[in-house]
């Protein structure tokens, strides 16, 4: 088992990895493979033990041997950590994890307000964990290592790509000489200076942010509140803004908004870090783990599919940190496209399925890129007139519920609502419930012998297929045979604390059809058979 | 068009004095601030993004109006 260590520096790799040689680098032609991952990041791993798990078999190839000193990413969605109970790594991850409700906002020195994203009962996970990326990528590692059909293969770095009809042919230069492999498809999660985008001559432009930030792991050995903590004007920080998280191992993350002019490698040095972090958080006992500087940027690629390699995660859209938009937004990328590849491999979908995967997580991520430009340029404002209209709002919020929620310290990520060819139109009047096009939402259950599951387990072990959620009503369900089938009431499960009929808007009869990846497909009030049958060929891409 | 155009206030010279009588006395510097603080307060008592931007528009005109001004006086 891989052990993470932390708090050995900060250059240090936290986990380090081997090169090994492969046989495929003894063939002389290049050998195939169905598909092939470049990056072995979160979204990468992720992609991979999904498309593992769905019974295939992936090459995954990372130019580095280690995992990545830093945090990185630190907060994780409950849609992520749904997606990685999926995966069977979401326990580790939520057992290491920091669960935090308690957000501050502070304007100058004093507190303008605090907001608690309060736990709304009957969610098998939290809104949210922090949880610096190492531990992430370690856990999904070890994940790997427990399915055969993936080859991880590190110091793997790719040097050219050649796209043909049906394939694409990598070069691959390792340690010990270059080697080709074949792949029916490539997917590029090699992040957001994604050699692969370059191999494909796409561009990714969008909007480069001129304030840089500084972000800084330390340890602390002080007592400090489990909470998220925003600054507008520090006192410690004057005209700028600072971000305080906590996260596993009494680490705490901080980032502090620079000013255009400044020199950052002045202001990288630790003896000028220090004294502004022993402001911040009223005392000095703290030790540096890992010191970083950059830039924001909000931009993507026009198209996220270019002949048979597609991009997932950074390769494919970049957005600024203010919301827990990156992370979260690739493991969405990955959880979208495997169930789609994985049925364009079998051949039980057209290709064309594909493509709503470009469409669903463009969209996906022009909101992002909107969400968090929205944020960004809050919390630097680019004229008098934009920093005098934020020290309105800010003053506002003081005294009024309005002003509170114009304040932009970053929304947090939720999953997006996908308008897509994939969804059958509500034939029926809905006063509740997520509409098709949305991401399942979870809920207490019981079974007969009245052990306690959620809903998203209890989709899980249908095997994240086309799963029919439906209310009983007394009469046998009339279901596709391919199709798994959750009952609630009657014969099936209780729903315990009422949750489930309540989120889903439920009456007798009531049913909806989930995607492989959870999302909302189609929902009826009375369904049948044809009319499933009918929805279920929309979502796969066939018709 | 949803934004009201037409006069709404029983005695509309009071409703602009209050405006007038709010900036007297005040800098350029506060009154700008004052004006940004008063604009957020009644588009969010509006609450309807349609009437904002309607609003945005309509108050948007006099800047195209003074440009075109600008450039007929230059000619």
């Amino acid at each position: 088992m891989v052990q993470a260590n932390p708090g050995q520096g900060t250059s240090q790799a936290k986990v380090q990895f081997g090169y090994h040689r492969h046989r495929d680098q003894d063939h002389a032609a290049s050998a195939e493979h169905p598909v092939v991952v470049v990056g072995a990041g979160p979204v990468g791993l992720s992609f991979a033990i999904d498309l593992a798990q769905r019974g295939h078999a992936v090459v995954v190839l990372d130019d580095a041997d280690r995992i990545g000193e830093g945090s990185r990413a630190i907060c994780f969605s409950k849609r992520s950590l749904d997606y990685w109970d999926r995966l069977g790594v979401g326990d580790r991850m939520v057992e290491k994890g920091v669960v935090w409700n308690v957000g501050r906002i502070f304007h100058g020195p004093s507190e303008l307000y605090q907001f608690n994203l309060l736990p709304e009962p009957g969610h098998k996970r939290p809104a949210f964990i922090n949880l610096q990326q190492f531990y992430a990528e370690a856990y999904l590692v070890d994940r790997v290592n427990e399915l055969p059909s993936i080859s991880l293969r590190w110091r793997n770095k790719v040097t050219a790509l050649e796209q043909r009809n049906d394939r694409a042919v990598l070069t691959i230069e390792t340690p010990e000489g270059p080697y080709r492999l074949s792949a029916q498809y490539v997917i590029a999660c090699d992040g957001a200076r994604s050699s692969l985008r370059q191999m494909v001559g796409a561009g990714f432009s969008g909007k480069v942010f001129e304030d840089q930030f500084l972000i800084a792991d330390v340890k602390m050995t002080a007592e400090f509140p489990t909470e998220r903590w925003f600054w507008f004007d520090p006192p410690f920080h004057a005209g700028r803004s600072a971000l305080l998280h906590r996260q596993p191992d009494d680490v705490w993350r901080i980032d502090l908004q620079l000013t255009p002019d400044c020199d950052p490698q002045v202001e990288k040095k630790p003896e000028n870090v220090r004294p502004r972090i022993a402001r911040m958080l009223g005392h000095d006992k703290f030790e540096f783990e890992w010191i970083s500087l950059y830039k924001f940027q909000c931009r993507r690629m026009e198209r996220f599919i270019h002949g048979r390699v597609i991009f997932a995660g950074d390769s494919a859209h970049q957005v600024s940190p203010f919301g827990a938009r990156g992370a979260n937004s690739g493991l969405e990328d990955a959880e979208n496209l495997a169930w789609k590849l994985d049925r364009v491999l079998r051949g039980t979908s057209p290709s064309d399925l594909l493509e709503t995967y470009h469409i669903e997580r463009s969209a996906a991520a022009d909101e992002n890129i909107r969400e968090s430009t929205r944020a960004t340029d809050f919390m630097a404002p680019v004229s008098a007139q934009e920093a005098r209209l934020r020290k309105a709002v800010l003053s506002l919020a003081k005294e009024t519920e309005f002003g509170k929620r114009m304040v932009n310290g970053g929304r947090l990520s939720v999953p997006s609502v996908y308008e897509t060819p994939l969804s059958t139109v509500d034939a029926e009047a809905w006063a509740s419930g997520p509409c098709p096009g949305t991401s399942m939402l979870d809920a207490p259950l019981a079974t007969a012998e009245g052990r306690h599951l959620h809903l998203t387990d209890a989709f899980n072990t249908q095997g994240r297929r086309f799963t029919l959620l439906s209310f009983a009503n007394g009469e046998a369900i009339d279901a596709p045979d391919d199709i798994g089938v959750i009952r609630i009431g009657g014969d099936g499960f209780a729903d315990a604390e009422g949750f489930a009929g309540k989120r889903y808007g439920a009456e007798p009869g009531t049913s909806y059809l989930l995607r492989p990846d959870g999302y909302v497909a189609a929902r009826f009030r009375h369904p049948t058979r044809h009319a499933i049958a009918a929805a279920m060929a929309r979502a796969a891409g066939l018709n | 068009m949803a934004l009201s155009t037409a006069s709404n206030f029983a005695k509309p010279d009071d409703a602009f004095r209050a405006i007038v009588e709010a900036h007297r006395g005040l800098s350029e510097k506060d009154s700008a601030d004052l004006d940004a603080a008063l604009v957020l307060i009644l588009a969010n008592h509006i609450g309807d993004i349609t009437v904002l931007r309607e609003a945005i528009t309509l108050a948007k005109r006099r800047m195209i109006d003074t440009s075109q001004q600008q450039q007929q006086q230059q000619q």
